[in-house]
């Protein structure tokens, strides 16, 4: 279990780091590397050079104002999560932050650099979709920024170049009226969820007038289904289970040595009904807050 | 292919060392096979089993998942690095032994260091937060029980520690 050989350049600015990963198709970005090195060491990944961009100035930054949280690709889960203004600006994002990995993997692992690994089985890439967020790359053509319904096209697949630097990622802000929630149910707390389940509501006059449903390990890439029709403004045992239909036509569980598919299918069922329900609830105390 | 060997400066427990790597070291096995300070064990070699963490300017992190290249300019520490000065038993340490928090001893430093650090930053952890500080190590010998107590015992002696001084 060791990484095979491969050249180690560890560049001190954006430009230089850009410039080793244009000289070489091969290469790759190392940032926290908690998923990286894992497939080095299993040999299921072994680059010809790695640009370790951890020496980077400026790119450690979480910014969170009125439009949204921004993070730059050097911060630290732990960074992020332990941060007043991230929840208070979208608490879906330090909810879903506590469930990655454990605290010592979050100590190192970045927020940006899970993103971009696009593993569906991750939190943050299904909750950078539900909420409509987007990464903004540095290549040689300059920024982009990438929606992220575009941004995730494949299993551990994303639309970035391979001369590209993720730099930033952006979560936009709670809307007013909106709640949110989080849930996901792993063997052990911090390993790889069975199934996870985030929701964002948005209410007027206490009935539903949206509800969006993000989906992890149930689907090959991070999922996101629109249940507003199904739940009709209500989130009565009914209603729930309506929704939850309309999320298992689109999703596609399947089976590993964690879980059955049928299995997966009936914690996305109860998992949908619980988190619905708590976003709803979250929804309206947001709202009342508004008001008073 | 002859791989380029990287000179870094690693300062583990407060002394400098150097150290002739190649880019593919793991900071695991530079500690144990460049530095001999085979305390700091090697079970998974994937992250998940946590007998590798160490402490990396305070924080825990996995040795394993690191390179040893990348490590360069950190405060390391191992389980080497956490007796008191005069070499008698750390206080998680201590609590470990009174506990009987270990059997085979193989994931033993992994979690003295989780703890270590755990304990910095909640020195007064519910027993809840002592199990939850422990998540990410695994153990096969001791069934959690006295790992958990042991976390609260070590909190206590920090705490006689503190006000003895």
């Amino acid at each position: 279990m060791k990484p095979a050989p491969f050249d180690y350049v560890r560049p001190g600015s954006l430009g230089e780091a850009l410039q080793a990963l244009a000289g070489h198709p091969e290469a790759k970005v190392l940032a926290g590397g908690q998923s990286l090195v894992p497939l080095l060491s299993m040999r299921l990944a072994a680059p010809a050079v790695l640009v370790d961009i951890n020496g980077l100035p400026d790119l450690d930054h979480v910014r969170a104002d009125a439009d949204g949280v921004r993070i730059g690709a050097l911060a630290r889960h732990a960074q992020v999560l332990r941060d007043p203004d991230v929840a208070r600006v979208q608490p879906l994002v330090p909810l879903a932050l506590a469930d990655v990995a454990h605290a010592t993997i979050r100590n190192r692992g970045t927020t940006v650099g899970s993103l971009v690994h696009a593993d569906a089985a991750a939190e943050m890439p299904m909750v950078l979709r539900l909420l409509d967020g987007s990464v903004d790359v540095v290549g040689p053509q300059g920024r982009r920024t990438i929606a992220a319904d575009d941004l995730y096209v494949g299993p551990l697949e994303s639309s970035l170049h391979h001369d590209e630097i993720a730099v930033e990622a952006f979560f936009p802000a709670l809307a007013g009226g909106s709640g949110v929630a989080f849930e996901e149910i792993a063997r052990r707390h911090g390993d790889y969820a069975m199934c996870g389940v985030a929701a964002v509501v948005a209410v007027e006059d206490g009935r539903v007038v949206s509800a969006r449903a993000g989906y992890l390990s149930v689907s090959d890439v991070p999922a996101v289904v629109d249940l507003t029709e199904a739940l009709d403004g209500e989130t009565t045992p009914a209603a729930l289970a309506r929704a939850a239909d309309a999320a298992l036509a689109v999703l596609e569980p399947e089976t590993d040595i964690h879980a059955t598919a049928d299995y997966r299918a009936h914690l996305a069922r109860v998992l949908t009904a619980r988190v619905v329900t708590a976003a709803h609830q979250h929804a309206r105390q947001h709202a009342r807050q508004e008001q008073s | 292919m002859t791989e380029e060997i990287h000179r870094i400066r690693l300062r583990v427990n407060g002394v400098e060392h150097e150290v002739a790597v190649p880019a593919r070291r793991l900071l695991s096995d530079a500690l144990r096979h460049d530095l001999g300070l085979t305390g700091t064990h090697v079970g998974c070699e994937h992250g998940v089993c946590g007998a590798c963490t160490i402490l990396v300017d305070g924080a825990p992190m996995r040795s394993c998942l690191t390179f040893a290249v990348s490590a360069a300019g950190s405060e390391l520490t191992t389980v080497e690095g956490l007796a008191r000065p005069d070499g008698s038993l750390g206080p998680v340490q201590q609590a470990f032994r009174e506990c009987h928090g270990l059997q085979c001893g193989f994931c033993t430093p992994g979690f003295l260091t989780t703890i270590t650090a755990g304990l910095a930053e909640n020195p007064d952890p519910t027993e809840d937060e002592a199990r939850d500080m422990v998540a990410g190590n695994l153990c096969r010998c001791t069934g959690y029980q006295n790992i958990v107590k042991a976390v609260c015992r070590a909190a206590e002696i920090a705490r006689e520690d503190r006000d003895s001084a």
